[in-house]
């Protein structure tokens, strides 16, 4: 079985809903300003920029300065958005991140542009695979994961509005819509079933949403429906959610664009674990990539659909 | 568990000693001020059998000088967006910084018996969300500055006056991010951003000079783009002059070149007297030699 085309035409790059809605709030909201490292250009603030130069404070190349300048912004009573490619914002300013902002409950939006494997071929010291796993473990510290691009914009508006210490990755991988349009595009805490099922339950975040959705149609080609959950807040973790997939479909697979240590499949392990224990698949990057387009990579750790069907067959085989 | 307010706070940013005061008088006022801090000092480490007393000691004047004669911050009004923004980068000198904050009249003084007591919330290192005056959580060293350059540049964004003062230990310079924030500090003329130095000479296990060196110091901030003044630092006088007279198009440094375990002769430029604890009959011996 070869993949359906995820990448049309018509697919969408995150980060330019993540510029257009800041554009928006900072024109109607004087205390929102970026922080950014070098990275006005890669965290997509040109625009912003040209509008509000003196609200972007570009620190240079400095990643542990430019979380604690954010949180003096917060401090000075400002809505600072900082800004990074995901690895060197979460890696280089960890401490940063878990004392002057989560310990310090400074209200910083953490911006982890580009993350996961969005870097591809510049290889594993530009991915951000590892923050989801070091992040969660940080408390008060929300960690969101928008799908696309409506997701993207409900959750900078929510996360300008919630006075939180968060981080949210902006990707950069172009993904299509997974948002149904009637509904409210993104709610703080709120795992959303996107596809109802009772065999088994796709828990899928970020990118891996739309291939948890194709997977979703080739295994009811298989006469297996699985139903579709897009965990776009991985904490704090929506519970009842995932406790009444495990319940109803009786098997999870997870999906996400990280390492498969500590990320939404080890949250919602840690859930069904308590609540509802029932036979797991937790699909995610296993190690350092090889050279490769993030699309490679994708495929080289079993990221597409034909690696989700085998692991929900797999799983209920059992 | 929260703190009881003080008695007697007087509401209002001033601080308790008027600038109109003759300086030999503001001088005399803050040595008798310090004096209470380092014996409040000694008391809270003798009874909680931790702390770190040398740096407790030596940043005793700057923060004396500092929370009585300088900074515009109100005790019954901690968040008040307009007050001077003061950030303790060497956390772990909290019981300096809690009797100061204290005697200021941010909590009563009573509390400070609570020191390291399961659930006080006077912690080994100082939180903001559980102790007013503190502005920012910090412990690990080098998160003091950046979170500093943060606040003045949103000074600067908001066209406000008021000023933030940053307090570092001098071991604490050889962390690479507090020469990210000088740098951006320099690069910016944050003029109204003020980085004091405690500069005792001795880190937890040797000197400065001999562990990473520092010297030559002033150089080094001169070179970031710093205004920088070197003075006493258990100079009240002097210290008062460095945090007022004005730099304009420039962030300040005052090194304040003092001694670790200032004020006990026994503790005094004693490289283990980083975190030691005196015994009942060293607190009394420490009690006779601060009047």
């Amino acid at each position: 079985m070869t993949a359906p085309a995820l990448t049309p035409a018509s697919a969408f790059d995150c980060r330019v809903a993540f510029a257009e809605t800041l554009i928006e709030l900072a024109k109607v909201d004087e205390r929102i300003v970026a922080v950014c490292n070098d990275s006005v250009g890669s965290s997509n603030l040109v625009g912003f920029q040209k509008l509000f130069p003196e609200r972007v404070v570009n620190v240079g190349i400095a990643e542990q300065n430019m979380v604690g300048v954010a949180a003096g912004l917060a401090n000075a009573g400002f809505i600072p958005f900082a800004c990074g490619a995901g690895p060197f914002l979460t890696g280089r300013a960890l401490e940063q991140i878990k004392v002057d902002v989560a310990y310090n409950g400074y209200p910083v939006v953490l911006c982890g542009m580009s993350p996961g494997m969005a870097y591809g071929e510049l290889g594993p010291t530009h991915h951000s695979i590892e923050d989801l796993s070091w992040l969660r473990a940080i408390d008060g510290l929300a960690v969101v994961v928008p799908a696309d691009p409506a997701q993207t914009t409900a959750a900078v508006r929510w996360a300008a509005a919630s006075a939180t210490p968060c981080y949210i990755r902006v990707g950069r991988t172009k993904v299509p819509a997974v948002t149904p349009e009637r509904a409210a595009a993104f709610a703080f805490g709120r795992a959303d079933v996107l596809r109802q099922g009772a065999d088994v339950s796709l828990a899928a975040t970020g990118a891996m949403v739309s291939r948890a959705l194709a997977a979703a149609d080739a295994l009811a080609e298989r006469g297996c429906s699985a139903r579709v959950i897009n965990v776009s807040t991985i904490k704090p973790l929506d519970e009842a959610t995932i406790i009444a997939a495990a319940r109803e479909t009786g098997a999870i697979v997870t999906i996400e664009e990280a390492a498969i240590e500590g990320g939404l499949g080890a949250a919602i392990a840690e859930v069904v674990v308590r609540n509802a224990p029932v036979p797991m698949r937790i699909l995610g990057v296993t190690g350092f990539a090889p050279t490769g387009t993030a699309q490679y990579l994708f495929d080289y750790f079993g990221l597409n659909c034909d690696g989700i069907v085998a692991a929900a067959l797999d799983l209920k085989k059992r | 568990m929260s703190l009881s307010p003080a008695i007697t706070a007087k509401a209002g940013l001033a601080p308790p000693l008027p600038t109109t005061i003759g300086a030999d008088e503001r001088a005399q006022s803050l040595k008798a001020q310090a004096t209470l801090i380092r014996r409040s000092v000694v008391e809270m480490i003798g009874r909680a059998g931790l702390g770190h007393i040398g740096g407790d000691f030596s940043v005793s004047d700057i923060l004396t000088t500092l929370f009585f004669s300088v900074l515009r911050v109100d005790p019954t009004a901690p968040n008040s967006p307009l007050r001077d923004r003061f950030i303790l980068s060497k956390g772990h000198c909290a019981a300096a910084l809690y009797s100061t904050l204290a005697m200021r009249g941010f909590f009563a003084v009573a509390e400070l018996k609570t020191f390291l007591a399961p659930l006080s919330p006077l912690n080994g290192h100082p939180n903001r969300r559980k102790t007013p005056g503190v502005e920012a959580n910090t412990g690990p060293l080098g998160h003091g500055l950046p979170i500093g350059v943060g606040a003045a540049i949103g000074a600067k964004l908001a066209k406000a006056d008021w000023r933030t003062f940053v307090v570092l230990g001098d071991g604490e310079l050889q962390e690479g991010s507090n020469w990210e924030a000088a740098m951006c500090a320099g690069h910016r003329g944050l003029d109204n951003l003020v980085a004091v130095i405690d500069r005792n000479r001795l880190q937890q296990g040797a000197r400065t000079e001999d562990t990473n060196r520092l010297e030559p110091l002033g150089d080094r901030w001169r070179a970031f783009g710093w205004d920088v003044v070197t003075c006493d630092g258990h100079d009240h006088a002097a210290l008062y002059e460095a945090f007022t007279a004005a730099h304009p198009g420039k962030p300040r440094c005052v090194i304040a070149n003092t001694i670790k375990g200032k004020g006990v002769s026994f503790i005094e430029d004693r490289v283990e007297w980083h975190h030691k604890v005196p015994t009942a009959e060293q607190v009394e011996l420490a009690f006779k030699e601060l009047v």
